[in-house]
Order: structure tokens, then C-alpha cells, then sequence
């Protein structure tokens, strides 16, 4: 009987660059400043890595394929260097790897990292590209906020929600990230909105808006990890943030062919929230876990996350972000870092920026946007692909004995 | 044994371009134009070739439960997509017809309809199911010629053999003289026509006569016993002309369709033929002519059937479902004819794989999919693995064909990011009522159309994907609300 992961790994140190519109740093280069700051967090010597796993998802954009150019970036002394792709999910990918070598005891020290160089395309937004030979023969011409944008005619009929509340709600949603993101100093996007300026901007794909969608960005985040134990023999004794659950689901083809999903929600998230939340033996979630990083991608995303991870109640999620619930100052804040939206989505990054956050928070190191009440456990939720198709991550951090 | 029309039908393409609108933005330069600026002419969306026209008035023509013993397609135009893959062989894969099938394509010529329907009805005599001739053309003219003003997109399709014909054939004749009134040559985009009078003293008044006199003459049938007569070109009072020289009724002298569609060039013969037909009476004699290095005249006389054939729309509902398109540029943008900037999306490159095309054709031509023999779940695309996940059984599927199921409308969105060549993209999530969905591009929406959840759309053959560097373009099937595609 699997025993999870739950107390077994300890995040000993993390780095995240600045996210935005890097327009004179290579990917190297970006990895490089979050590294640094990662290695200086751990107090340790990059010979202390016995393993790193290597998350990206547009590579063509930058580094090209396999590990081989995050060992020469950081000229990493001939380790196992492992590349992952898991669509937006990578970063939390690299996270799974690095995590789960420790607990198997393969590893002492190992680490996740995650880059993306999407400021290079010449263009906003993910980059228009093939989707495999096969697909492309007959997957509809489907861009990222189009797949997304579905999300609302389908929430709208399923809980007989008016598309005028919830385009409220969801540019409640927008507002808030960038009210978050004006506090951080490494956000992409830092300028505050209001929500007439959220309903009046330019269609993308209806009815997702200009700021209902996050921007794409230039950045790398990255984490080391290693035992609880040698956290401690290496000095970290009052502070340790120890991984309290990470679950994954992939799609198997129902959303997207069965007629079972009425489009409306993430199939994926709900069962990987299901087990993460047995794993970290949460049974309240709502009341037990302090703050949340969401893959707010898209305003709908974060507002049927928040039903799916079981934290609204179904059909109730634009309630509680109307009441505030969500806010930087609300019961249960989400993005407090200003989220996909306004930090930034470098996507190879972007899930181990979210537990960048988390950790900052536990550790009280937020700065400005830092919570005030204790936080003692946060959760990530980091998604690839399309609501009919994806991936699904999710970790929770805590402090020990959290 | 009699031959003739065991079936008939059409397409007309939704957009309907404003002769006005045409006419404005070339006076400056051509004010002799102005004869021509009235009406509307047919216009072919985007993703529409001659090939996807034919193969929607081939479906038109016969229902699903009609095409097993189809013999022989053939495809009739003068602009097919493909000068070397054959092009009625893609009509056979969009109506899933069988692989034992003769398919023939004729081109260089306006008479290449009529041609191909004098054969296919000289043919269905020796084979053993009935023929099916497509004929479509989508002609491509210069701005400002008058062509771009006369000429329309469409297609029409018939099913010839013997057996319950709606109408008998009872004979044909050929006039063949190399006269030239237009070409196009090898490498040419345009075409190139030479003087109106000129064509219609020497050409239209003296060639088709003689055609017409010729046939009734072998058909021992006097011109005053046509009660339709039915001549495609565009020029004016030209058919009542030829009628009254040939003694032929002028009461029988059908429109043209220049008024609201169009001459649709080699198809045209055969969509004014398709149309007559909707409003016939048993024992009405149709003479059909088509002009071009000659004339092909065919005579029909209609029987007792006709009251019991009726395609799914027809030429008269396409015509009638038409939506004004007043964006001349638009159709420029469609028909090559203005070096837009698409912007830096559309530069993905659609290279098709040969292998993988035809590793998947019954999906993407077909769009065949996978019925589970155990739980009977219906999916697309086909895979090894019942998607039911209750079921999951492997090797279950046997193939289901999706194309003519309805489906009703899950989810969808308007798309201003990626890249279309007439954005917003449309698209969504659609259910087949037997079971089966996708997430599917949507075609012939405009912004005036309400999407909503629960609506019905149904399939039609179209252009995914253009390989602009490779001349490639691969098909596919995209949803239309069934109102849409119903007309009305």
C-alpha cells in the first residue's frame, strides 16, 4: 500500500527570475538567475546535486531538446539530467521528478527546473504551431483561449448562470491578479485595472476578453529538494517546508469523446484533487489550506478551478469570488502573487513558480504581498493543455507538522 | 432498357457577393461595368474548392442509403484543385462510397458537364449500379473583368442509370468546333476572352443551333414540344435568341440564374438542368445545351417519378438561403486576388504527410469512426481502446461513419487569436445524437448568426488546411447549423 509522499521531502532552496519581456536573455540565462538564487536559498554547492530534472514545453522557441542544454547552461558535473514536457504542466513535471527521486532514497539533493522563452515568437500568445501530423488532420483550428473560452457557455447553462454575472465574476478575477501583481517586484504585469476597463477590452475569443487571459512570458523558477533529515543536518531546522502532496491526471480521451463531460469542468482536476487532498490527509480543504496558486491561464479557469480543487461549492464559485473569498485580503486568498496573469506564464516555469509563492509565504519572505495570519499550507494547481484534453498537477506544501 | 436521372441535386455556396459592391470599387477605372453591377453572384467560402461543391451536391443528390451500388463517379470542372490526383476520387471517400468504383475526371472545357453526363448516361447502360457525374467550378477571374461580375460558384450532381429515372433520356448531340472564345493555358491564372458579339453572332447563334437542330432531328422531337430549354451562358437574352431561332417555346427559356447566382461554368449547364427538374411535370421535354469548343445538346423527357425525388435542399432552397456579402474585399482576399498580411500566425507550415494521410483517410475523408460491438458506444476518432470507460474493451470498433449523423452543440467560441483566413475562427464541441463528439471547426457562420448550446448542426466536406509552400490542401468535415445548410 502506497504511503504518498506526504513529510518525505523538504524543499531545501528555490529561485524564480524575474518574469516579462526579457528581450536580451537567452532561456540560459534566465535559468541561471533563478539557479542562483535557488543554490544560495539551500546553502549548498551545485556538487551537492545528484540529480536535476529539466521541464520546458515549446523548446523549438529556445533551447532545443533533452536536458543537454540546462547541464551546459549550469555546467552541471556530468549528473542525471532528465528533460520533462507535460504541456503548461511541465514545470510541476520537474517538481514530480526531483521530488520523487528523493523520496525513493535514489537521490540526496535534487533538483527541478523550468524555463520558457515565449517572447521570441514575434507575436503575443502561445505560439500558433503544429499539433502532431496525426491531429492536425483533424483537431479543430482551436487556439488556447478559444479551447478555454468554452469553459463559460457550458458553465453558464450547467448552473443556469446569467454570461453577464459571470463575465463579472471572472473580471473580478482579472482585477484582483493585477492588484496582486502591482506588489511584486518580479510580476510581468504590474499595473492595476478596473473591471469597466476588463468588460470593455477587445474581444479574443468570445467571451474571453484582452484581461481575461494571461499574458505569455519570458522566465525560469526552480526548486531543490531534498529530505527532511539532511534539510536538517544542513541547518534548516525551524523553517522546513515539507512537500505534503503532489497528484497528477492526464486525460485518457473521455472529455474529448465521450459523451459524459458536459464541458463545463476539469475532469482531471477533480480526481487529482481527490488524492492529493488523501495524501495530505486534508479533509476540509477550504478550511485547512492557507493560500492557493491557481492555473489561472484564462479568468473561467481560475473560476471552475476553484469548484473543481472542491474549495466553492459547485455552481457557487461566483459567489465567493464576488464576496472577495479569493482576494489578496479575503478568507482564502488565490494569486496572491498576481497568478498566470499578471506574474507572468512562462510555461515550463510556471509550476514551479507557483510553489515559488507558496514557499515565500510559509516562510513569511513575501514581502509587501505577504499574509499575515500564519499561513502554514499552501496549493498549487498547474494545468497543461485544453479543458477537453490535459494535464493536471497538483502539489501542497506545508510546514512540518502542518 | 430506358436510361436517365435516377436522382439530382445542387449546391450553391451561402455567400452572395453584391454586383454593386464590385462595380464600386472598379468605376474609376472601368465605368462599362456598370451593365453588369446589378444582382449578386454566388461566392465560395474559404474553405470551399470545385471538389468540396461537388461532393455537397453529390450528397444532396443521394442519401446515405442510396450510395451502395454506385458504380462510377465522375467530376466534371474546369478548376479542379488537383491537375494530377484524381478529383472525383476524394468525391468517392467524402460520401464514403465503396473502393470497386470507376471514377473519371473531365475538364478543359465548358462543355466538360454535359460531356461527362452524355458518358456517364452512355455508361450506365453497361454497368451494373448507376453512375454518379459531380460537376463544380469555382473560376477565378481577374479584378475588374467581366467575368468576376458574371460568373458564380456552385455545383450540381446527378445519379444516371435505369430503373425509377425522374427523367428519360432521349438523346444527345455534339457539335465539337475549336472555337475559341476564352482559354486558359498551361501556368495561366486568368483566363483570356476575346470580343461579347463576336461570340454571340459567330458562336452561341450559329453553333448551338445547330446542335439543337441536329438532336431533335435524331429524337424525332419538333422544337415546339421543349417545354424547357436550357442554355448557361451569362449573356444576356441569349437563350431567348437561340429559341427563337430554333422555333423552340419562349415560354420555355429558363432564367439563367444571373440575377442571383451567377453562371458556375462548366457546372452551370447542370444547375439550371437541376433546378428545372424541382418545378417539372411528367412528360415536360428538357433540352439542355452547354456551349464551348462546341455545344453538347441533351433532351430529356420527364417521367411519373419526378413527383417522388426530391434532393435533401435542391438548387431553388440553395439560392433561396443565400446571405448578401457586401465586403468586396473579402472575396478578393479569398480568391488570391490581394497580397493581405496574415500576420506572423499564419506562417505555420501545413505540410501534410503522405504516409499519415493515407494512414488516416477514413478518418479525415471519411470521417469514419468507431462503434464499440460490446457497449455499443459511438467515438471519434476510431482507436483500439473503447473510450467508454466502463467498458475499455480492445479491438471492439467497428468502423461508424459520422458524416450524415446531426449532432447538437456543447460548447463553442469565436476566436480572434488564431489564425483564420476569415477570423474568427468559429468552433466548439458538438455531440452526435447517436452518441460520438468533437471538438470541430464550424464553417459559413457570420456575425449575425446566434450560437447556442443544444442547436443542431450538421457535417460538410471542406478545406482544414492549405500547404501553401507544397500546393497541398488536406479536407475535412465542419459543422454547420442545420437551419444554415437547410436554407430558409
Amino acid at each position: 500500500m502506497a504511503t504518498g509522499i506526504k513529510d518525505k521531502v523538504a524543499i531545501l532552496g528555490m529561485g524564480c527570475s524575474k518574469f516579462g519581456e526579457r528581450w536580451n536573455d537567452n532561456a540560459e540565462d534566465l535559468v541561471i538567475e533563478a539557479f542562483v538564487e535557488a543554490i544560495e536559498d539551500a546553502g549548498i554547492d551545485k556538487s551537492q546535486i545528484d540529480a536535476a530534472w529539466f521541464g520546458t514545453g515549446i523548446e523549438e522557441q529556445h533551447v532545443g531538446k533533452s536536458a543537454v542544454p540546462l547541464s551546459i547552461a549550469l555546467r552541471l558535473p556530468n549528473i542525471p539530467v532528465t528533460r520533462v514536457e507535460n504541456y503548461c504542466a511541465s514545470g510541476s513535471e520537474a517538481f514530480r521528478g526531483a521530488v520523487y527521486a528523493v523520496a525513493s532514497g535514489a537521490c540526496d539533493i535534487a533538483m527541478a527546473v523550468g524555463v520558457e522563452k515565449l517572447k521570441d515568437t514575434g507575436y503575443g500568445g502561445l505560439p500558433q504551431r503544429s499539433r502532431g501530423a496525426v491531429n492536425d488532420l483533424y483537431w479543430a483550428n482551436a487556439s488556447a483561449p478559444g479551447s478555454f473560452a468554452q469553459l463559460a457557455p457550458a458553465y453558464c447553462v450547467r448552473h443556469d448562470v446569467s454570461a453577464q454575472d459571470l463575465k463579472r465574476a471572472m473580471a473580478h478575477i482579472s482585477v484582483k491578479s493585477h492588484d496582486n501583481g502591482a506588489l511584486n517586484p518580479k510580476a510581468h504585469l504590474r499595473n492595476k485595472i478596473n473591471e469597466e476597463r476588463v468588460l470593455n477590452a477587445p474581444m479574443i475569443a468570445e467571451p474571453l476578453g484582452l484581461f481575461d487571459c494571461c499574458g505569455v512570458s519570458d522566465g525560469s523558477a526552480v526548486a531543490i529538494v531534498t529530505t527532511p533529515e539532511i534539510a536538517k543536518a544542513l541547518g534548516k531546522n525551524n523553517d522546513l517546508t515539507l512537500v505534503k502532496a503532489m497528484q497528477l491526471a492526464a486525460s485518457n480521451g473521455r472529455e474529448a469523446q465521450h459523451n459524459s463531460w458536459d464541458g463545463s469542468h476539469f475532469v482531471t482536476t477533480r480526481a487529482a484533487a481527490k488524492r492529493a487532498y488523501k495524501e495530505a490527509d486534508i479533509t476540509k480543504p477550504r478550511d485547512q489550506i492557507s493560500l492557493f496558486e491557481v492555473h489561472d491561464c484564462f479568468s473561467i479557469t481560475e473560476l471552475v478551478t476553484m469548484e473543481d480543487l472542491f474549495i466553492s461549492p459547485e455552481g457557487r464559485a461566483v459567489n465567493d469570488i464576488m464576496d472577495g473569498v479569493f482576494d489578496a485580503d479575503g478568507a482564502l486568498p488565490c494569486q496572491i502573487d498576481g497568478g498566470l496573469k499578471c506574474f507572468g506564464h512562462p510555461i515550463g516555469a510556471s509550476g514551479i513558480r507557483m510553489i515559488y509563492e507558496m514557499y515565500l509565504q510559509l516562510n513569511g519572505r513575501a514581502g509587501e504581498r505577504q499574509r499575515n495570519d500564519n499561513p502554514s499550507i499552501g496549493m498549487t494547481h498547474n494545468l497543461g493543455g485544453f479543458p477537453h484534453q490535459n494535464i493536471c498537477s497538483l502539489t501542497i506544501i506545508g510546514k512540518e507538522g502542518a | 432498357m430506358d436510361v436517365g436521372i435516377l436522382a439530382y441535386g445542387g449546391y450553391i455556396p451561402k455567400s452572395r457577393l453584391q454586383r454593386a459592391e464590385i462595380f464600386k470599387a472598379h468605376e474609376w477605372f472601368s465605368p462599362n461595368l456598370k451593365g453588369l453591377a446589378k444582382g449578386c453572384r454566388a461566392m465560395a467560402n474559404w474553405d470551399e474548392d470545385s471538389v468540396t461543391m461537388a461532393s455537397e451536391a453529390a450528397r444532396d443528390c443521394i442519401p446515405e442509403n442510396r450510395r451502395g451500388n454506385i458504380s462510377a463517379v465522375y467530376m466534371a470542372s474546369t478548376t479542379f484543385p488537383f491537375l494530377d490526383r484524381q478529383n472525383a476520387g476524394i468525391i468517392v471517400d467524402a460520401l464514403n462510397l465503396n473502393s470497386n468504383i470507376q471514377t473519371v475526371d473531365f475538364a478543359s472545357s465548358l462543355r466538360a458537364g454535359t460531356a461527362g453526363l452524355i458518358i456517364a448516361l452512355q455508361a450506365s447502360t453497361g454497368v451494373n449500379g448507376p453512375v454518379l457525374l459531380t460537376a463544380a467550378d469555382k473560376r477565378i477571374a481577374k479584378a475588374g473583368s467581366a467575368l468576376e461580375m458574371t460568373s458564380g460558384d456552385g455545383a450540381a450532381a446527378f445519379l444516371l442509370g435505369s430503373g425509377p429515372i425522374v427523367a428519360r433520356f432521349l438523346g444527345s448531340h455534339t457539335e465539337s468546333e475549336d472555337f475559341i472564345d476564352h482559354f486558359r493555358s498551361e501556368g495561366s491564372e486568368y483566363d483570356y476572352a476575346w470580343e461579347e458579339r463576336w461570340v454571340r453572332d459567330e458562336g452561341y447563334l450559329k453553333i448551338v443551333p445547330t446542335a439543337i437542330n441536329a438532336l431533335l432531328e435524331k429524337a424525332g422531337v419538333t422544337a415546339t414540344e421543349i417545354t424547357t430549354f436550357c442554355f448557361p451562358a451569362a449573356a444576356r437574352n441569349i437563350a431567348a435568341s437561340i429559341a427563337k431561332k430554333t422555333d423552340i417555346p419562349e415560354s420555355a427559356v429558363t432564367d439563367n440564374l444571373q440575377s442571383t447566382c451567377g453562371e458556375c461554368g462548366t457546372a452551370h449547364a447542370l444547375i439550371l438542368l437541376a433546378k428545372a427538374l424541382e418545378t417539372a411535370e411528367p412528360g415536360d421535354k428538357i433540352l439542355v445545351t452547354s456551349f464551348g469548343q462546341g455545344c453538347d445538346a441533351l433532351l430529356f423527357e420527364v417521367t411519373g417519378n419526378i413527383k417522388k425525388f426530391s434532393p435533401r435542399t435542391g438548387i431553388v432552397r440553395s439560392l433561396a438561403r443565400g446571405r448578401p456579402e457586401t465586403n468586396y474585399n473579402r472575396f478578393l482576399a479569398f480568391n488570391g486576388g490581394l497580397q493581405m498580411e496574415m500576420g506572423l500566425r499564419a506562417e505555420v507550415d501545413k505540410n501534410t504527410g503522405l504516409t499519415t494521410h493515407y494512414r488516416n483517410r477514413n478518418m479525415a475523408q471519411r470521417m469514419i469512426g468507431g462503434k464499440c460491438r460490446h457497449c455499443g458506444t459511438a467515438q471519434f476518432p476510431k482507436s483500439n481502446i473503447c473510450v467508454n470507460e466502463n467498458c475499455g474493451r480492445i479491438d471492439s470498433q467497428d468502423d461508424y461513419p459520422f458524416a450524415e449523423r446531426t449532432a447538437t452543440l456543447n460548447s463553442y467560441t469565436a476566436d480572434r487569436l488564431t489564425y483564420s483566413p476569415d477570423p474568427p475562427a468559429y468552433y466548439g464541441m458538438i455531440q452526435f445524437e447517436e452518441g460520438g463528439r468533437l471538438m470541430s471547426d464550424f464553417t459559413d457562420i457570420s456575425s449575425d448568426d446566434i450560437l447556442q448550446v443544444g442547436m443542431k448542426l450538421r457535417m460538410v466536406f471542406r478545406v482544414k488546411d492549405y500547404d501553401t509552400k507544397r500546393g497541398f490542401r488536406r479536407y475535412f468535415w465542419k459543422a454547420v447549423p442545420v437551419d444554415t445548410a437547410k436554407g430558409g
